[in-house]
């Protein structure tokens, strides 16, 4: 277990920066989710935290030790990959031992490890096996029990779900998550997809143009965005924005509701627009709407849970409203958030 | 088919046109075209490495001579005299002996050079290129090249050395002229001719490894030598084996730099079995000898073909 930071880190590539000064701090025994578009740096970011990619400029420390010029192998880390990248001609066994054998662990050792890390995962009866005679689920326990079976002090995650069908996808995401917290090492994660993002970080760092817009909890990265691109990445579907003067007025989908929704006594904003499609998804109801003139360009979508059963059909006009304290604002130039009623 | 079905059937065949009377034009036809298309490569083996294959086998049971018009039937004849010839022994010895050391060397320093040039550096392209250029050399030009340079007198290598000091008093080799320098020699031609196609094939072979199993082994703790044997080599294994099976067959059957060099000599030291078959069947007139001779390249050949793509198919990883 072990802290990972990085400072003023910066990686130069001919087309421009793919990561453009980063300060990250994550703390021991944090799984810390590296979330953003494709292209936004969040993979340069891991690879320099591995020591596959050298920083153009600024530090990695690992442990509170500066490894910024140390190869990987001397980081002590585990990283899993997209791909998995299981050795092809070695069996299950072969791949989860190659660490071991590599930092001359004994023979008898070896063995017992590969089996404690093969029973972590449950796939004790694959051991003889060769990668390609795997399914891509089995694949992943594989990558996942070759990165344990060191007990590296971070665990460097690129993307590992994301060749799994969406079902098996859910399950994994499940026992990742268990495992880690039974563990307790420190990870990274990188993804492009919220949902994971959300459902597995301690803590989201949010990225665009290798800069981090937002580092936080789940809760604070959706329900307190620190900017406009925060606010329309994180959550499905996005923040409406709405031009209100010299500032952009956020509310969230599953906060705009039908007038009557609301208490009495409640702060609202009326938020009267037009229906034009709706898309019923069985828990939800999602309304696109636009607004009245002279906003008719704007378009927003409210998320109807099914408890709220009101009619609604398209080309009519509908008074919808948000609680005054759910409304967001955002500097119209900057996007940056404003304080309250600024 | 359900009746839905069979009146769409029906309506379908009134409304088709009625079959064709018209032959279809055979390049519309992919059997046909298959087979016109193979037809060229088929004729071409067949005249000419099929029939020649099997004058050979007639020539070396008869005793065809350069200037005999009938061809007489000799049984095996051919066969008892050049077991009892120890130079033919001597020139089978000396192919293995050539065959074997150049590709070793081959190998190994194509794979090395592959690997130095498989990394990013400015002039990448250039590099590669020039590293191609004996092998788009006509082999007799640049093993008269070779000639040039193993010269007794004027050798660039000695006058070279002896500037640099390196050879001093009276050493002086004669490269094609001492038996065991004039091996040395021929093999290090052959390495120069086929380390270029060795190199590319495994570079190929290399380029074929995702970059994603790499970064494994190296987060995985794999230092170089460990990387090396243990997930680059084990991984072009396959398609090393193939610049070796190409290599084994160029080199086994190769005449032309032991012809330019050496003639096979001094003392038949570089005789190999190509180059005594042509000596023995062409220039010394005996063709049904030298006919015998060249057959046992085949046997080898198949041989050596069969073990290797039976390794190349065990090895593959895919």
């Amino acid at each position: 277990m072990a802290t990972v930071e990085t400072r003023r880190l910066t990686k130069r590539f001919d087309s421009g920066n793919a990561v453009d000064g980063i300060d990250l701090s994550v703390r021991e025994g944090e799984f810390l989710v590296l979330v953003g578009p494709s292209g936004c740096g969040k993979t340069t970011l891991l690879r320099m935290l591995a020591g596959l990619e050298t920083p153009s400029s600024g530090d990695v420390l690992i442990g509170g030790r500066v490894v910024t010029w140390l190869p990987p192998r001397k980081r002590d880390i585990a990283m899993v990959f997209q791909s998995y990248a299981l050795y092809p001609h070695l069996t299950v066994f072969g791949n989860i031992a190659f660490p071991m054998r590599a930092a001359g662990v004994a023979r008898a050792d070896v063995a017992t490890r590969v089996q404690k890390a093969a029973s972590m995962f449950g796939i004790e009866r694959l051991l003889q096996r060769k990668p390609r005679q795997l399914s891509g689920g089995e694949r992943q326990r594989v990558a996942l029990a070759r990165a344990v079976v060191r007990d590296p002090v971070v665990f460097l995650l690129d993307e590992p779900l994301s060749n799994l069908d969406a079902k098996l996808r859910t399950s994994a995401r499940d026992e990742l998550q268990q495992f880690q917290r039974r563990l307790g090492t420190t990870t990274v994660y990188v993804t492009h997809d919220q949902v994971e993002a959300m459902g597995l970080g301690d803590r989201i760092a949010v990225l665009d143009h290798g800069r981090i817009h937002q580092l936080g909890t789940p809760r604070d990265v959706y329900h307190d965005p620190a900017d406009t691109f925060v606010a329309t990445f994180i959550g499905s579907p996005p923040m409406n924005l709405l031009q209100n003067g010299r500032m952009l007025s956020g509310v969230r989908p599953e906060q705009l509701l039908p007038r009557a929704a609301f208490d009495r006594d409640d702060a609202i904003v009326p938020f009267p627009f037009t229906v034009n499609r709706i898309e019923y998804l069985g828990a939800d109801r999602l309304v696109y709407g636009t607004l009245d003139a002279p906003r008719a360009d704007t378009k927003v979508i409210a998320r109807l849970p099914s408890m709220i059963t009101l009619p609604i059909e398209t080309g009519r006009r509908y008074d919808f409203a948000v609680r005054e304290r759910d409304l967001k604002h955002f500097d119209r130039e900057s996007g940056r958030k404003l304080e309250r009623a600024a | 088919m359900s009746a839905s079905g069979e009146r769409l059937a029906s309506a379908l065949a009134t409304h088709a046109p009625a079959p064709a009377r018209r032959r279809i034009h055979p390049f519309d036809d992919e059997s046909w075209l298959g087979r016109i298309l193979l037809a060229p490569a088929v004729v071409y083996i067949v005249a000419l490495v099929g029939f020649p294959f099997f004058l050979a086998i007639s020539y070396s049971v008869s005793d065809a001579t350069v200037g005999s018009t009938t061809l007489h039937f000799v049984g095996f004849r051919n066969y008892a005299q050049i077991f009892q010839d120890p130079t033919f022994w001597r020139s089978l010895r000396n192919a293995v002996v050539f065959t074997g050391v150049s590709q070793v060397l081959v190998v190994v320093l194509g794979k090395i050079l592959a690997m130095a040039i498989y990394a990013d550096f400015p002039g990448k392209w250039i590099v590669r290129f020039l590293i191609l250029l004996p092998w788009v050399a006509p082999i007799s030009l640049g093993s008269i090249g070779w000639l040039w340079i193993f010269d007794p007198v004027y050798s660039v290598i000695n006058w070279s050395a002896r500037a640099l000091h390196l050879f001093r008093g009276g050493f002086w080799p004669i490269w094609l002229g001492q038996p065991d320098l004039a091996m040395a020699s021929i093999i290090l031609v052959d390495v120069w001719r086929l380390l270029p196609l060795a190199t590319v094939i495994i570079l190929a072979g290399m380029s074929s490894i995702p970059q994603d199993i790499h970064d494994a082994a190296a987060v995985d703790g794999a230092g170089f030598w460990r990387h090396l044997f243990r997930i680059n080599l084990p991984l072009i294994m396959p398609i090393m084996l193939v610049a070796l099976l190409f290599g084994i067959v160029f080199t086994f059957t190769d005449l032309i730099v032991v012809y330019v060099l050496t003639r096979g000599g001094p003392f038949d030291s570089t005789q190999v079995i190509a180059s005594y078959a042509y000596f023995t069947g062409v220039q010394g007139g005996d063709l049904a000898t030298g006919a015998a001779i060249s057959l046992f390249l085949f046997p080898v050949l198949v041989a050596v073909a069969i073990v290797f793509l039976t390794i190349a198919k065990r090895t593959e990883v895919t």
